[in-house]
């Protein structure tokens, strides 16, 4: 039944892309979305979506599979270009009632369809390439800073790798008491949205009850092996900097240079 | 009256896109009446098969019938079928989510759609069955100990007055003595009210002790089915398989080996002592 939810979205490749430091991913998708916000030219989109396109060929991960992560925005980017075609003020193409269609709108709504597009292939390559325990570390190490100001961020790290671990087992439970209740004919797909919910209940309350005895057990067997958070921890497999992640940092700066050189001219 | 699999097969798509084949081709006949033990390893596709018994899963090939009527067409009623074929899980107790014992019991029958006096009649009836207490029916099954609430899960089941129960591993995590009161159990329902009992497990000690029939998988075929004594000939065929045979067979099986003149026929300790003794007296 709930056999097909996959996690996040890891598309299992062996690339260079799969290869780098989180941390370089992570810093790399925030420059790139960063600087799609800084130009509205043709020739800026063109660096862009030259730089998107090697990093994808790179990445081994078959573009159909990238272009799927449009599909929950869809709508909106219909909305937004349909918003921007019709209402900016400019030379007029085509009259339809109230609706006018204008050289400017067209521009308009074709940059920002683009820019939206970008912001989330760009995203969605990070989330493909990179698992969600080694972005949960990834993202430790760069938050490490803000521990000066008392946040704590070992503690938030370990709460979200905890929480991934968790979600097969919670799946595999629901699918097990689902099966169970309904053995015992309950019904959870007839009547309104209230008989509904209320239906849901003989499988929300197992599972919240075993959420808790798991966590507990959790929670014993670290204190049992001593367990106490951040401080002087050591990792199985540090993070550490290599060539490539060198490398690859050069490239997002050689992209952001060119990409400020072409913008100027 | 009974239930049967008719070239049955069973695939599943795990992530990524490999296929997985849980069961292939079975053809079972489960009849009223019986005490039937399913035993095979982890994975060799005996939880599928019964889950396939009662429709919650529902097989890729081949058809199910039950009582002579295909389980899979239009007008086959699969709500009849799950209060006629009751499921226990495994590890029932989890599935327990009602304030008071009682009122847990009820939540099948209700379902069902008993009328008010009769479920509570038959919930009543259920936990009186399985040994729960007056005292305890608004007790919170929280409060319970871990053997009773697997007797209300259990009860929960039966107050759908089925004909045939079907339990998922019933003793796992219990000690001897929950072991043994869970299957006095199934014995008095199987007696008592003629419920034909299907109980899956790896423990070829159980099958052999309680079961009339015992239907032997291996990588989602059947392999052996038949009654225990004939089935636990077998023992270099179950022992490639990684089941084996029960201790007490096993024992008395080495004896002959080693040029006993001894009776090889055993499945418990008690027939095995017997024929122990028998040879030593010669």
């Amino acid at each position: 039944m709930l056999r097909d939810i996959t996690i996040g979205q890891y598309y299992r490749a062996d690339s260079v892309i799969h290869r780098l430091d989180a941390r370089v991913k992570i810093v790399g998708t925030i420059l790139y979305i960063i600087s799609l916000f800084t130009f509205s030219s043709f020739q800026g989109y063109a660096v862009s979506v030259l730089f998107f396109g090697i990093m994808v060929t790179l990445s081994k991960v078959p573009f159909s599979y990238i272009v799927r992560g449009l599909k929950p925005i869809l709508f909106m980017l219909v909305f937004t270009a349909a918003l921007n075609l019709f209402w900016t003020p400019g030379t007029t193409i085509v009259e339809i009632g109230m609706l006018h269609l204008t050289w400017e709108g067209l521009y308009k709504a074709g940059f920002i369809s683009l820019r939206l597009i970008l912001l989330i292939l760009g995203s969605s390559l990070m989330t493909l390439t990179t698992t969600p325990n080694q972005l949960t570390d990834g993202i430790e190490h760069l938050l490490r800073p803000l521990k000066y100001i008392h946040v704590p961020v070992h503690e938030l790290a370990l709460m979200m790798s905890i929480a991934l671990r968790f979600i097969p087992i919670l799946i595999e439970e629901t699918d097990r008491i689902m099966k169970a209740q309904t053995a015992r004919g309950a019904d959870f797909e007839s009547g309104n949205i209230a008989r509904r919910l209320k239906n849901m209940l003989p499988i929300l309350i197992p599972l919240f009850v075993s959420a808790v005895n798991r966590a507990n057990d959790l929670a014993l067997a670290m204190d049992a092996r001593c367990y106490h958070g951040g401080d002087n921890r050591t990792k199985m497999h540090p993070l550490r900097y290599q060539g490539k992640d060198i490398l690859a940092y050069g490239a997002c700066v050689f992209y952001l240079v060119v990409l400020g050189i072409i913008v100027r001219i | 009256m009974s239930i049967v699999l008719q070239n049955v097969s069973y695939t599943y798509r795990n992530d990524g896109n490999s296929v997985t084949q849980a069961l292939s081709d079975i053809n079972l006949e489960i009849h009223k009446g019986e005490f039937l033990a399913i035993v095979g390893h982890t994975g060799s596709g005996k939880s599928t098969l019964i889950q396939l018994l009662n429709g919650l899963e529902r097989a890729t090939q081949g058809k199910v019938f039950f009582q002579g009527k295909d389980i899979y067409s239009k007008d086959f009623s699969i709500k009849e079928l799950r209060s006629k074929v009751g499921m226990v899980f495994q590890y029932p107790e989890n599935q327990l989510f009602e304030a008071t014992v009682i009122k847990d019991v009820e939540f099948g029958p209700r379902n069902m759609g008993q009328d008010t006096l009769q479920m509570e009649l038959n919930s009543f009836q259920a936990l009186k069955d399985v040994g729960i207490g007056e005292e305890l029916l608004d007790a919170s099954v929280l409060a319970l100990s871990g053997g009773q609430k697997r007797r209300v899960a259990i009860a929960g089941v039966l107050a759908m007055q089925p004909e045939f129960l079907v339990l998922d591993e019933p003793m796992a995590g219990l000690d001897p003595v929950g072991r043994r009161e869970i299957f006095a159990l199934l014995q008095k329902l199987h007696k008592e009210r003629g419920i034909t009992i299907v109980f899956v497990s790896h423990s070829m000690e159980d099958a052999a002790e309680y079961a009339d029939r015992v239907v032997v998988m291996n990588q989602g075929k059947i392999v052996l089915d038949g009654p225990p004594r004939k089935i636990f000939c077998y023992e270099k065929e179950l022992e490639r398989i990684g089941l084996g045979v029960p201790q007490a067979t096993r024992l008395v099986h080495r004896l002959a080996e080693q040029g006993a003149q001894i009776e090889k026929d055993c499945l418990t300790v008690e027939e095995s002592a017997a024929a122990i003794l028998n040879w030593l007296q010669g």
